[in-house]
């Protein structure tokens, strides 16, 4: 975790840092998420408690923390309540391991009348060097919570909740999975901080040793994964289990699905859980398809030099630039956020057969199109 | 080793705050006297008519045996994919190119007896 004290502390506080950003941002999503869909079907939504209704959310998880526990009396104990912290797990471990920012150099310096330094410090949780197969294999064991809730509370429609939920979690897997292999054929790495570099400047390619270039659009994946930066989005809102893919919660069969049993704050971690996810989801699209943390066009050395020639010292020039860096980073994950919301009230549910179809029949042959034509395309371009 | 202890060490400190959370709300909750009515599973409000474990259908089974295969042999892609840029610049892309056309070929064809065989049909 670091080779002296405050590399150590640095790292410690910034795992528990990221951690509680993602935990933070709920509130704040559920917020959007109520007040988009009052915006979008014409009504005012949650506007009386603070300003723009900001603080119902904080009214909401006091009356949360507040709530009777209840354990339903076939329900197994244990499983019932191990399966809301379960659920917390494998969004914290997924987000963590994405860089928010870009890498910034700390030149030696005095603390505590000591000196020390000098670092490189990541703004993630950890950085490891597989990347995304990590966060892939982290964030599908999301399905044992699920499945967890769902066998605890003894009620057929969790179980039944659950277990739909499982099912269609991993058969969008498989696109999900597929639609990432044509990427990492474009980028030849499974390291994100290499992903990130390498969608820098204008958007140019080679061709059989030519180079070609659009200078106005910037070098983001999405222009070499059209196609695989949709399944990609199509995958995660069923991966998620987002509209229109909810299913699992579908009211007019199952009540609530697997969480039918849970109230207070027990259903606030699943929730959490769940928006865990969609942030990861969010992250991992923008890291491999909209440039990361990267301002279009800009390098970090640019704005670091222009803070410097502001007058201001090496250390604060280079944290300045790291937190514009992760400023842009976190709008871009907004956008995603909110096509969430906007995708949400807009599109009406699939059928549980329709979605399997979609799942089986048409995501998983076109994205294993999707990456039998970039390796072909990779082949020839690079010959 | 060294780079699993910050993974661990978020693991369980997000474990401990869950658990605390879980811990904490029961502790400050209202408790109320239990009754059969209420530890009945929730369904429409009548008198539940089959216990909780009841039978599932078979289908989730063999959509998750169906899953591990494919998932399988979709993790195979993930080094391959990272290698065959190199492949192509040391000169043997093309066999890289065809060992995993022979792979996905596999792959098609078991994807096409699949829906042949009606496994992916849900009534």
């Amino acid at each position: 975790m670091g080779s002296d004290l405050v590399e150590v502390l640095i790292n410690s506080v910034k795992l528990v840092l990221i951690f509680l950003l993602m935990v933070q941002l709920v509130p704040i999503l559920v917020w959007v998420e109520r007040r988009g869909s009052a915006f979008i079907q014409n009504r005012y939504g949650p506007n009386r408690v603070g300003p723009f209704g900001l603080m119902q959310l904080l009214a909401d998880a006091v009356k949360f923390v507040f709530k009777e526990e209840f354990v339903p009396g076939k329900g197994h104990k244990l499983i019932f309540y191990a399966a809301p912290v379960v659920a917390l797990i494998p969004g914290a471990l997924a987000f963590a391991a994405i860089p928010l920012a870009n890498t910034f150099h700390l030149e030696p310096f005095m603390f505590l009348g000591e000196s020390w330094g000098p670092y490189d410090i990541n703004f993630q949780g950890y950085n490891v060097g597989i990347g995304i197969v990590f966060i892939l294999g982290v964030s599908s064991l999301g399905a044992y919570a699920l499945l967890l809730a769902g066998w605890g509370s003894a009620n057929k429609y969790s179980l039944y909740g659950a277990l739909r939920a499982v099912a269609q979690m991993i058969s969008y897997e498989l696109a999900l999975g597929l639609s990432i292999v044509g990427a990492i054929l474009v980028y030849n790495t499974f390291d994100f901080h290499s992903i990130i570099a390498q969608q820098a400047g204008a958007l140019s390619f080679t061709i059989s040793g030519r180079e070609l270039g659009i200078p106005f659009l910037p070098n983001w994946g999405i222009f070499y994964q059209p196609l695989g930066a949709f399944l990609f989005l199509v995958a995660a809102f069923a991966e998620t289990n987002r509209l229109p893919f909810d299913l699992p919660e579908a009211e007019s069969e199952l009540i609530a699905g697997f969480h039918t049993e849970y109230g207070g704050m027990k259903m606030l971690m699943f929730y959490l859980g769940e928006y865990g996810h969609m942030l990861v989801a969010s992250a991992l699209l923008v890291t491999f398809y909209f440039g990361g943390y990267q301002l279009p066009f800009v390098s970090h050395v640019m704005i670091e030099d222009m803070l410097k020639s502001f007058g201001l010292g090496i250390n604060m020039a280079n944290v300045l630039t790291a937190f514009l860096f992760f400023t842009v980073f976190m709008i871009k994950c907004l956008i995603f956020l909110w096509i969430y919301v906007w995708v949400r009230w807009t599109l009406p549910r699939f059928r549980y057969d329709q979605l399997m179809d979609l799942g089986w029949k048409t995501m998983l042959p076109w994205a294993l199109a999707n990456t039998i034509v970039t390796a072909v395309v990779v082949f020839l371009a690079r010959i | 080793m060294e780079e699993l202890v910050p993974i661990i060490a978020l693991g369980v400190f997000v474990a401990l705050f869950g658990t605390a959370i879980v811990v904490v709300t029961s502790l400050i909750g209202p408790k109320p006297k239990q009754n059969d009515v209420k530890d009945e599973a929730y369904e429409c409000g009548i008198p539940g008519q089959f216990s909780g474990h009841s039978k599932v259908p078979v289908k989730y089974y063999l959509t998750a045996i169906l899953f591990i295969l494919f998932d399988i042999e979709i993790i195979f892609m993930y080094p391959w994919a990272v290698t065959f840029g190199d492949s192509i610049t040391e000169g043997y892309g093309l066999q890289f190119l065809a060992a995993m056309g022979v792979f996905i070929f596999i792959f098609i064809f078991g994807l096409f007896w699949e829906v042949k065989s009606k496994a992916l049909e849900w009534e």
